[in-house]
Parts: C-alpha cells; structure tokens; sequence
C-alpha cells in the first residue's frame, strides 16, 4: 500500500468539537494511513462553517486520489460546495461530498480509503450507510 | 450467481471463535476488513457455516454482522491468495483483533 495515494477525507461540522470529536474517531479506529482534516465554526469561533477553513481542510488532506468531504447539516453542504468550486479546476472533480452521516460516514469512507480504493468506492462506501 | 466460486479457484474456508470482550464491534470490523482488503481473492465472513456471507472488504457490511463474543465466525475465500486470506483473518480473531 502506498499511503500517499490514498484518497483524503475532509469533515465539515458546524462545531469545533464535533470536528475534532470525530476526526480522533477515524485516527483511532482507522488509523494513519489516510490524510484527514477536521474544520468546524464560523471565523468568529462561534457554530457555523466557513468557506476559506473548508478550503484550508481540502488542501491538508488533499491527495492525488481525491478527497471525500463529509458534512453536517445545510450550511456545511453548501459551504462545501462553494469551497469545491473555488479549487483549481484540475482538482475540482477530484472532491466529492459524501452524502452520509457526518461520524459514520468519516469512519466508514476512511476505512475504505485505508485499503486504496478509488475516490468512487470510497464515496460509495459512506454512502451505503444511508442504504438501511 | 451461485457460491461455488469459479472455476479453476479453490474456495479456502476457516473459522474462529470470537473470544474478545467486544466481539464483532465497531473497531474490530475496521480491523478485518482492513485486513481483508490485502488480499486479491473475494473475502467473506458468515456467523454460520452455511452463511449468509458477507463481504469482508465492505466496512459498512461488516459493522452490521454484529457477531458477539462466544459466537464463532466462518470464513471463506476464493482466489490465488485465499489460503492466506482466510488464515490471516482467523489469526486476527484469535489475536481478540490485538484490542486484549
């Protein structure tokens, strides 16, 4: 395996907390093998998302695979939309926003990633936990 | 689609008892299927002999097995590593997943 071509994961939440909270969720059952950032709040500290921070996260975990974003509720979607359109071009269909629960989701997509597999079967994989 | 695997592939079964605290928990699944995702072959886990199996390289799959402590685990894969595939996982669920 090598690491640096797996597929990154990025989590969006409006809170700090919840970020972190899960982000050291995928770091201790997953591992390292995945590049990860965690971003949450508004540029005033408070509960929100902000578009240049979720930049920042895309460019931290950024791999030549791709970066699977997962977010919370409206606001972290969107954001993470407007923040996947000011990428580069190049990069831009290369970052997918998963549509998934934000710590399952991050668990389960960084599981996937950890075993090489392509932005696509990652993105899958998060998503098949909204499958029932 | 049938079990019986293609042809020319020699299906390679184990099984193991699960020993760890836990079982078959959130962590764990991470684990195996990790692990299940080195092997070229098709990978699958059942809590009875006779299935049903599952996949053992779908995290999400995995984490709804459920499998408690007590209980054992089946495994079979198909392929050119299978053999090495299925001894891994029984290892790994002997080792109680290296969580104990």
């Amino acid at each position: 395996m090598s690491e640096q071509k797996n597929v990154g994961i990025v989590i969006v939440s409006h809170s700090a907390k919840v970020a972190e909270g899960a982000a050291d969720m995928v770091r201790q059952m997953v591992g390292d093998s995945v590049p990860l950032a965690a971003v949450g709040g508004n540029a005033d500290g408070g509960l929100g998302t902000d578009v240049g921070a979720i930049m920042g996260a895309i460019d931290k975990a950024w791999s030549e695979s791709g970066v699977a974003i997962l977010v919370d509720l409206g606001g972290a979607e969107t954001n993470s939309e407007m923040a996947v359109e000011m990428m580069p071009e190049e990069r831009r269909e290369r970052i997918v926003i998963c549509n998934a629960p934000l710590v399952e989701g991050a668990v389960m997509a960084a599981t996937e990633a950890s075993g090489g597999s392509p932005l696509a079967a990652v993105r899958a994989t998060a998503e098949e936990l909204m499958g029932g | 689609m049938g079990d019986g695997g293609e042809i020319g592939m020699q299906e390679v079964k184990a099984h193991a008892l699960l020993t760890n605290e836990v079982g078959l928990h959130a962590r764990p699944s991470v684990k195996l299927t990790q692990l299940a995702k080195r092997f070229a072959s098709t990978v699958e886990i059942a809590i009875a002999a006779d299935g049903p199996w599952t996949d053992a390289k779908s995290p999400v799959k995995i984490m709804r097995v459920k499998a408690a402590k007590g209980e054992t685990l089946f495994m079979r894969a198909n392929g050119t590593d299978a053999e090495a595939a299925v001894s891994a996982l029984a290892d790994l669920v002997n080792r109680k997943f290296d969580e104990e």
